[in-house]
């Protein structure tokens, strides 16, 4: 998996920034996710998500709310991670 | 099976030296002989006991090797009501095929496992508590009744124990997928959060814990965290019931000091040499050569430094006249049907995984099918609710090294000969479709 491009650089700790997560038992594979962040979520030979592993970039994190807000069976979620 | 004996009634043992004591013969202790061996069921006050068993450094026995305490402590203070409302699960179902460790226990020292249930009950406020048994176990719900039964004839536990039996398939017994079955839904995984200590089952937070834990926990709560951690590694303290199968003289369950080197307990098991390999922690184990694995000891950190797990105590031993890539070819097939449909990359790279290793040990396969083997363990790891998935990938990975050798001469010069022999690893029929 790659790094992200901008892991880092950004005010917001990169600790303190959500992560994209999927449960793959709600994913169905219509691929809104994919088309929407392509910058963090590519499809497998099958459809069905990967998510490139750690903190959203700031830049990203409007994409990623529409992302989330967009998957039709609710599988894609921002977590922020524990404190 | 060690063969120490019963010591003489009403006298239990001294805390000390430190002696391996989770089955001590082979015949089921009534609850009369299980005092008389061990004393009686202690009580004390709930954290005292949960402080003893973190300090005791004691870790899951069930395969995930997650310190026990903290699970405790977790469910102990969960959200609600303090210490009311929990509820215990003594996970017995054991639906590893080549593991028979916690039925041999269930069957030898049920009232260990009850003790344990009591103890945990207690700790974390449990007022319902499940003992869930496999099919597969050597054990008899009726047996296991019966020592329930000898216990509330005798007053001793305050939280009924039920005895639930698992349903079969590889995936039932998995925490989660325990919790769903008790909850009146499919004996399936779930997605995590909400973990069990949050919310398991009837949505209480619940303690779900390995037989073979809970029956340590007996007598760390008898004879003390220093008396358990005698035996064993810093890393792994404590003793370990393991089962050996493959090619030795005398397969079986034992309880060995964790650390021992693999090598001295094949040699006690009657290794028969020259063996090949060995699998460790079971169908999401890992294969290492042998002889080179024989140094390798048995602990978390000692299997975890030769890129293994220990998983819950399986080493099946591959003997010289086995196909390492069929045994695995026909075990990722197996883990490929017992998928449980609700994951897309597992539902379809499982059997896809599975397939290409299937062409590689017995069919005719290019060179490139090794790198489609390697993409697709790529693309199921880590990516389901449950940890099927990454068991697999690792399982085919650890065979593509250990048996290179013989992926080359498949590749080659089509299946070897030891590729149409007997099957050495247990595949249950009954489970597939």
């Amino acid at each position: 998996m790659s790094q992200h491009p901008d892991r880092g650089s950004s005010r917001q700790p990169p600790l303190r920034r959500p992560q994209l997560r999927v449960n793959p038992i709600a994913c169905d594979a219509h691929g809104l996710c994919i088309e929407l962040l392509p910058e963090l979520i590519t499809a497998d030979p099958w459809g069905y998500p990967i998510i490139t592993p750690g903190p959203v970039p700031l830049r990203l994190q409007p994409l990623a709310r529409r992302a989330v807000a967009a998957c039709p069976t609710l599988a894609l979620m921002l977590t922020s991670p524990p404190r | 099976m060690r063969g120490s004996a019963v010591p003489s009634a009403g006298r239990p043992p001294a805390p000390g030296p430190r002696d391996l004591r989770l089955i001590v013969r082979d015949e089921p202790l009534s609850l009369a002989e299980h005092t008389a061996c061990y004393g009686p069921l202690p009580s004390g006050p709930p954290d005292l006991l949960i402080a003893e068993v973190e300090r005791s450094g004691l870790t899951g026995r069930g395969g995930g090797a997650f310190p026990a305490g903290r699970k405790m402590r977790a469910v102990a203070g969960a959200r609600g009501p303090a210490r009311t409302g929990r509820v215990v699960i003594a996970n017995g179902s054991e639906s590893e095929p080549a593991s028979s460790k916690d039925g041999v226990l269930l069957s030898r020292a049920p009232h260990l496992v009850l003790d344990g249930i009591a103890l945990c009950a207690s700790a974390v406020g449990a007022d319902r508590a499940y003992l869930c048994v496999g099919h597969a176990a050597g054990t008899s719900d009726r047996a296991l009744a019966r020592a329930v039964a000898e216990r509330a004839g005798a007053g001793l536990d305050s939280v009924p124990v039920e005895i639930h039996p698992t349903a079969g398939g590889y995936l039932a017994g998995q925490e989660s997928a325990l919790i769903s079955a008790l909850n009146g839904n499919a004996p399936v995984p779930t997605f995590v959060p909400p973990r069990p200590a949050e919310r398991g089952a009837h949505r209480r937070p619940t303690l779900v814990l390995n037989v073979e834990t809970l029956a340590h926990i007996a007598l760390i709560a008898r004879f003390g965290s220093e008396w358990f951690a005698a035996a064993g590694t810093p890393g792994t303290p404590g003793s370990a019931l393991v089962t050996v199968t493959g090619a030795v003289q005398r397969p079986g369950v034992r309880e060995i000091p964790l650390g021992t080197p693999l090598g001295e307990l094949l040699h006690r098991c009657g290794l028969i040499k020259p063996a090949q390999a060995v699998l460790t922690g079971g169908y999401f184990g890992t294969w290492l050569p042998l002889p080179a694995a024989l140094t390798v000891p048995v602990s978390h950190e000692g299997m975890r430094a030769a890129g293994a797990s220990l998983g819950p105590g399986v080493l099946a031993v591959l003997p010289a006249a086995a196909c390492g890539l069929a045994e695995t070819a026909r075990v990722a097939s197996f883990l490929a049907a017992q998928n449980a449909g609700q994951c897309g990359p597992c539902r379809n790279g499982l059997p896809a995984l599975a397939e290409a290793l299937n062409w590689i040990a017995f069919g005719q396969a290019g060179p490139d099918i090794i790198g489609w083997v390697e993409q697709l363990a790529g693309l199921v790891a880590g990516r389901g609710a449950c940890h099927l998935p990454d068991g697999a990938a690792g399982l085919v990975r650890s065979a593509l090294t250990v048996f290179a050798a013989d992926v080359q001469a498949h590749l080659s010069a089509g299946p070897c000969a030891r590729a149409s022999g007997p099957p050495v690893l247990p595949v249950p029929a009954r489970w597939t479709q």
